[in-house]
């Protein structure tokens, strides 16, 4: 399988990054909904990168960073994970909940407020994860998300525990999110998707595109 | 002037003073630290995995594993010269970062996992353990200056403390 990510071509990147713009434009509605703002998100790139280099990808492996963390269930598992800058969640949730006082910078937090951010977590799982299912014709179900407060390194590497007996390298799928027209003070996050190792081939071979050619 | 040497995810490498190492951002890994007490040379493994029977690569990344890593921190070390008879060792990680309450497989549960398999590998090869920071909920970063033989644990919430 780590011969598998070797042989994959940028067109088959750019086949996920495809399906990833499409489950971003069904997040983004359902999100924009939700904080009665248009929001934008868009999937800038799809990438290749090795386990090293991934906390860098949200700072640093030492950063503090809010996580929202989801198992994919069905029949091509994987994980998923939502994070973003303390600050930018704290504005978020302060803007669903009106809740003024929500910080994340020391625990406990608001009990309000995580729910909302758990709920946040809900929708963007759900929305991503039907269009992909829609794709490949493949049964996929989000699990119940998690919410953590930590170093970006400590988070991303839960995730990537699946992946790592197999290979070094992870396909991450990275997807920005703005408020519309806000250039200020922009609702910001990296959305991660990870697929456990056997679900690349049975998710590429679900939209027929041949790997090994 | 002294320089920081950094050990990655599933990577290990070697120290003396007047330089420190560090790994960053462990979660449910384990950071291992192996040093001679009378050479001053001491080694850091940032382990991700308990054991390379788990792996299904071709080519294994030794310092992945804790059955593979803590040998081949040996064999770095020796190079530096030190005495198998005077390696002392402490840890820190393993943590719990997500709890899942449903379909939780084993790998859920790899922090007590992996930190079980870095004791047994340390007893095999008769290496003490001198002291421990391991479970919890939290990420930890972790720094150890090789000529006081201390090791620094940083958490985002509990501040820093020393073992």
């Amino acid at each position: 399988m780590g011969e598998f990510i070797q042989k994959l071509k940028p067109h088959h990147l750019d086949v996920l990054k495809e399906i990833g713009n499409i489950g971003a434009r069904h997040a983004a509605t359902a999100l924009s909904q939700l904080v009665n703002k248009t929001i934008d998100m868009s999937v800038p790139a799809v990438r290749v990168v090795s386990f090293q280099d991934l906390p860098e990808q949200v700072g640093g492996a030492e950063t503090k960073v809010a996580a929202i963390f989801l198992r994919i269930d069905g029949e091509a598992p994987g994980s998923m994970f939502f994070i973003s800058t303390i600050e930018n969640t704290e504005k978020m949730i302060r803007h669903i909940t009106s809740i003024n006082s929500f910080q994340l910078d020391e625990p406990p937090f608001e009990e309000m407020g995580v729910s909302a951010l758990l709920e946040v977590g809900n929708i963007l799982a759900g929305s991503y994860l039907s269009s992909l299912a829609d794709f490949t014709r493949l049964s996929l179900q989000p699990s119940v998300p998690e919410f953590s407060v930590d170093m970006a390194g400590a988070i991303v590497s839960y995730g990537l525990i699946p992946l790592s007996q197999v290979a070094d390298y992870a396909i991450v799928v990275d997807t920005h999110m703005t408020e519309l027209g806000e250039v200020e003070h922009p609702i910001s996050g990296h959305f991660f998707l990870l697929p456990d190792p056997d679900s690349f081939e049975k998710i590429f071979t679900a939209l027929g595109v041949n790997v090994n050619e | 002037m002294s320089d920081v040497i950094k050990v990655g995810m599933a990577d290990l490498n070697v120290v003396t003073p007047p330089n420190i190492i560090r790994t960053s951002g462990l979660g449910s890994c384990v950071g291992i630290v192996i040093y001679d007490e009378f050479k001053l040379v001491a080694g850091m493994a940032h382990i991700m995995l308990p054991n390379s029977s788990l792996s299904r690569q071709e080519k294994t990344n030794v310092a992945k594993y804790a059955d593979t890593a803590i040998p081949a921190l040996l064999i770095e070390l020796q190079k530096m010269g030190a005495k198998n008879y005077a390696l002392k060792a402490k840890i820190a990680g393993g943590a719990q970062m997500f709890t899942f309450s449903t379909g939780s497989t084993d790998l859920m549960r790899i922090g007590p996992r992996n930190v079980e398999a870095v004791k047994e590998t340390l007893k095999d090869l008769r290496i003490p353990l001198l002291s421990e920071d391991v479970g919890g909920k939290s990420g930890r970063t972790i720094e150890f200056d090789p000529q006081s033989k201390r090791l620094q644990i940083r958490t985002v919430n509990q501040g820093i403390k020393e073992i």
